[in-house]
């Protein structure tokens, strides 16, 4: 309305004229704890055991598998997950701030509830912890790219809603390499790290398009980046169809060999977990690590930040604002064609059409919970990855959930975070907005 | 350091912004450029800043051509500029906001290094007693230390030449008087300043001296002894006078009672608090107070443009709040809302058809589903000669008009109808001095008739040139209802949320 410079408002609600603290949390907790206690609690046979096994058959250190009784333990965690949504509704009754502790504690509760549900009274499958998590890790790396790769752009000032693209292109270009460099060179080794080092390269460019039309002409960010999308599903189906059906050998199945670092992978759980992947999981980590020093503690990120935020305020003491934003825009493609590699040659997997299937949406939704901050993404990405993880092991014990119902479980959880745990978070202020001198 | 301007050019299209102005700006001086909006003071300022490349002219610093590539070159050449929109990234903190641009990095991996900015922040501020904490973030500051920082960030790049535009718009009458003490510490620190503005009041208490700027031309030098009426003719061309007149209120029965009315934005912040006032018809009551203390809610919740979460408004009886905005305005409110192009008029539509933006339905403008652009363009003829709206047709677009044009189109469509209530915010602003002149007779005519008028004016001039009684806004809260001879003093201690007793 006003363009003119606002006085400072309290930031503070006064209790009496707001229109009252928000009731939603504690309802959702309160709801979805019922259902649970009914389904999962009531739910289970009683007389049944779930066992939960630590260790894998390979492990150096065997830590034994856990039996415990299914209803009992059933009905104690969701009565639990009842007491937190408790807790949470007390904590809105009397105004108290009761911090991220009760919905995390409360999704716990859930997640080990339906378990133990599942794997109630199987004897020949198991709830297999260690593969549980590292199905974690795994699934969550291709989102941790894709939710770095949006920040970094839109920490800047400019929406790359265009990930998904930018994964789906770097897959396909890292099968192609992969493919050409291990029939060139005969080692299947070298063919999967230059398809590696390839990835980039095909996301940089959907990145240089992004820029092109968003910061030099103007368009609206969205709308290039949905057409970009587009573009990228187009082209890679008709390379598929064409150059990678008639020479197959340029879309084989090349894997990137696990990296085991000597002692730490040793150690139960975490071992395998965190110090037994390839080459792109360790990447990942290194990234988080390296972007949120950069972005919070360096002059370049000083400088982003500002583009993003006011981008005049950073033109009038000299920073080139439109330069950084075209830079962010091709590094953040970049960020998120290396991500998509890990469809192809991090899993070990021929390139399929559309293989990204929706990934890079959800990698979008990491980072807006991730708060557009690197260690968000990650531990956002990762809770995710869980949920994603969750639906592979469930396939693999058989419930009576239909698969269909299965497989909504990683989108389910991106809507429960987002409507419900992220409450009011703010975007780059400069985002999607051109700047035009 | 000297700064010369000789000949600066610069157009816009076939507009001239600025026509070949010579500028010569002295060490240890105020140099007070003087205009009115529009005049092109800050078209001349963001040349000499970079930010704009003059068509035509130079120039010289210390007697030497300089070319500016941008506002990093300015500033590496000692010209520092504190703009009338802060520059300033709000979730940022001071130091962080200081340092911006010509960061300071330690140790090998060169991170930024926040403890020296933090000292040079603290360094000026306890040198010129700026009293800004160099941890705070921004957005939590009062507007007043906001540009302190400011004048921090162009001191910290040793800022030879500090341009000031327009710092005041913002700033209660004791941050005025703040600022303008640092403006003369910092000249007898030998910095050149240079203050453009357009309140006289400020130019005679600083400027060393003054050059007044009409229609982008130099018109003259004045000396800081010069009379306000002297300054003020410069500026406009002609004599003007510098006083309303009116007669007294003849206030009548009530006509608009406001009880215990709130506001609570999008984000849950309450902007307007239990506010409770009555106006009556026949007298003007202006809302004081800096931009942003819930002025605006309680315009637009009394309109109905905002949702209100508490309390009523009652209009001659009848309560309107949450009824429609339709009729509202039909049951005789007229509303001249304070951003005249974005929600005053439709700048696409002519000038005919935003006069009837609020009767285009209604007899006779409208018969059955079909338009009378006959009816239509007659009443617009009639409008645009009563009001002296400066156009070439009824035909032209709003978005040709100047704003003191626009601002007559908006009055005469909302006071075309019968009104109980004329609600203006800031309604002459960014008007040049002819036009104030004309919006402040119709508004008065408008009481006379007899309709109770609420102004809600950041100008403290504007207030109590107008007002029958004054209301003082302060976060969300009216602190108190004053007569309109309060001194300037005391209402400006209300301005920042004293109470009448405590400010008096």
């Amino acid at each position: 309305m006003t363009t003119t410079l606002e006085a400072p408002q309290t930031e503070q609600p006064d209790a009496d004229v707001a229109s009252g603290p928000s009731w939603k949390i504690p309802i959702l907790l309160g709801v979805v704890g019922l259902i649970a206690f009914i389904l999962f609690g009531l739910g289970t046979p009683s007389g049944t055991h779930t066992t939960f096994v630590v260790s894998r058959g390979s492990d150096a250190i065997q830590i034994p598998s856990w039996a415990v009784p299914a209803q009992a333990f059933a009905l104690f965690l969701t009565i639990s997950a009842l007491l937190l949504a408790g807790v949470s509704a007390w904590g809105v009754a009397t105004r108290r701030k009761l911090g991220s502790w009760v919905p995390i504690l409360f999704g716990l509760a859930i997640i080990a509830s339906i378990l133990v549900w599942a794997g109630a009274g199987k004897t020949a499958t198991s709830i297999q912890v260690t593969g549980l998590l590292i199905g974690t890790v795994v699934l969550a790396t291709p989102l941790v790219f894709g939710a770095l790769a949006g920040m970094v752009c839109e920490r800047s000032g400019v929406v790359n809603i265009a990930i998904e693209g930018q994964l789906l292109s770097g897959a396909f270009m890292a099968a192609l390499v992969a493919g050409a460099v291990a029939g060139a060179t005969g080692s299947s080794t070298v063919g999967a790290y230059a398809g590696l080092l390839a990835a980039p390269l095909a996301g940089a460019l959907l990145g240089a398009m992004l820029a092109l039309f968003a910061v030099r002409y103007w368009v609206d960010q969205i709308v290039v980046g949905v057409v970009l999308n587009v573009l990228a599903v187009g082209l890679t189906n008709f390379f598929f169809g064409t150059v990678m059906r008639e020479n197959p050998d340029l879309n084989r199945a090349i894997g990137l060999p696990d990296i085991t670092i000597p002692l730490l992978s040793d150690i139960p759980v975490v071992g395998p977990v965190f110090f037994d992947q390839n080459l792109l999981v360790y990447a990942m980590y290194a990234l988080v690590i390296i972007f949120n020093v950069m972005l919070f503690k360096s002059r370049w990120g000083l400088r982003v930040r500002a583009v993003g935020e006011h981008p005049k305020a950073a033109d009038t003491v000299g920073i080139k604002v439109n330069r950084t934003r075209v830079r962010n825009t091709i590094l953040g493609g970049a960020i998120a064609g290396l991500g998509g590699a890990f469809f192809t040659v991090a899993s070990g997997l021929a390139f399929n059409k559309e293989m990204t299937g929706g990934k890079g949406y959800i990698a979008l939704a990491a980072m807006i919970l991730g708060r557009w901050s690197p260690k968000g993404a990650l531990a956002a990405a990762m809770l995710f990855g869980f949920a994603d993880s969750l639906r592979e092991q469930f396939g693999i014990i058989g419930t009576s959930i239909p698969s269909q119902f299965l497989a909504m479980l990683p989108y389910l959880a991106t809507i429960f975070a987002v409507a419900g745990l992220v409450g009011h978070v703010r975007p780059p202020a400069a985002e999607n907005i051109p700047y035009k001198k | 350091m000297k700064l010369e301007l000789k000949g600066i050019t610069k157009r816009f299209g076939t507009f001239t912004a600025n026509d070949s102005i010579d500028l010569v700006v002295e060490p240890g001086k105020v140099h007070a450029l003087l205009g009115e909006n529009g005049a092109g003071k800050s078209t001349l300022m963001n040349v000499l800043f970079g930010l704009y490349v003059a068509d035509e002219g130079e120039v010289l610093l210390d007697g030497k051509p300089a070319d500016f590539d941008g506002p990093g070159d300015a500033m590496a050449a000692g010209i520092g500029m504190v703009h009338q929109h802060f520059m300033l990234v709000p979730p940022f903190t001071v130091a962080e906001n200081v340092m911006l641009g010509h960061e300071q990095v330690k140790g090998a991996a060169k991170l930024l290094d926040l403890e020296a900015a933090r000292a040079k922040v603290k360094e000026i501020s306890d040198r010129f007693k700026f009293d800004v904490d160099p941890d705070a973030v921004i957005e939590d500051l009062p507007v007043g230390a906001q540009q302190r920082v400011e004048i921090i960030k162009a001191l910290s790049r040793d800022a030879k030449i500090l341009i000031l535009d327009e710092p005041t718009a913002v700033l209660t009458p004791q941050e005025t008087d703040e600022l303008l003490s640092i403006v003369k510490d910092l000249r007898d620190a030998g910095t050149a300043v240079v203050l453009i503005t357009h309140k006289l009041r400020e130019v005679q208490a600083v400027a060393d001296t003054i050059t007044v700027i009409r229609r982008g031309k130099v018109v003259g030098t004045a000396e800081p002894t010069a009379s306000q009426a002297e300054l003020a003719s410069l500026m406009v061309g002609r004599d003007v006078s510098m006083t309303v007149d009116k007669d007294e209120a003849k206030p009548g029965k009530v006509m608009l009672t406001v009880d215990d009315l709130s506001v609570v934005d999008e984000e849950g912040i309450a902007r307007l608090k239990h506010v409770s006032f009555n106006v009556r018809a026949g007298e003007i009551l202006a809302i004081a107070g800096v931009q942003g203390n819930g002025q605006t809610e309680l315009a637009e919740a009394l309109l109905g443009v905002v949702p209100t979460t508490a309390g009523t408004a009652m209009l001659d009886g009848e309560i309107i709040t949450d009824k429609p905005i339709k009729d509202v305005l039909h049951s005789g409110m007229g509303f001249v809302p304070e951003d005249r192009t974005e929600d005053g008029l439709v700048a696409s539509f002519t000038i005919a058809n935003n006069l009837i933006l609020d009767l285009h339905d209604k007899a006779p403008y409208a018969k059955g589903m079909a338009l009378q652009p006959k009816v239509i363009a007659e009443e617009a003829e009639k409008h645009v000669e009563q009001f002296d709206v400066r156009t070439t047709s009824i035909e032209a677009t709003a978005s040709s008009l100047s704003g003191g044009n626009q601002q007559k189109v908006v009055l005469a469509r909302e006071l075309s109808r019968p009104l109980k209530l004329l609600i203006a915010s800031q309604p002459t602003r960014g008007l040049d001095v002819g036009s104030i002149e004309f919006v402040h007779k119709r508004i008065i005519a408008e009481r006379d008739g007899g309709a109770a008028v609420i102004i809600v004016s950041s100008e403290l001039d504007e207030v109590l040139a107008l007002a029958d009684r004054i209301a003082v806004m302060y976060h969300g809260e009216i602190v108190g209802i004053v007569p309109p001879d309060t001194d300037r003093d005391t209402l400006g201690l209300m301005m920042a949320g004293a109470h009448e007793e405590e400010a008096a």
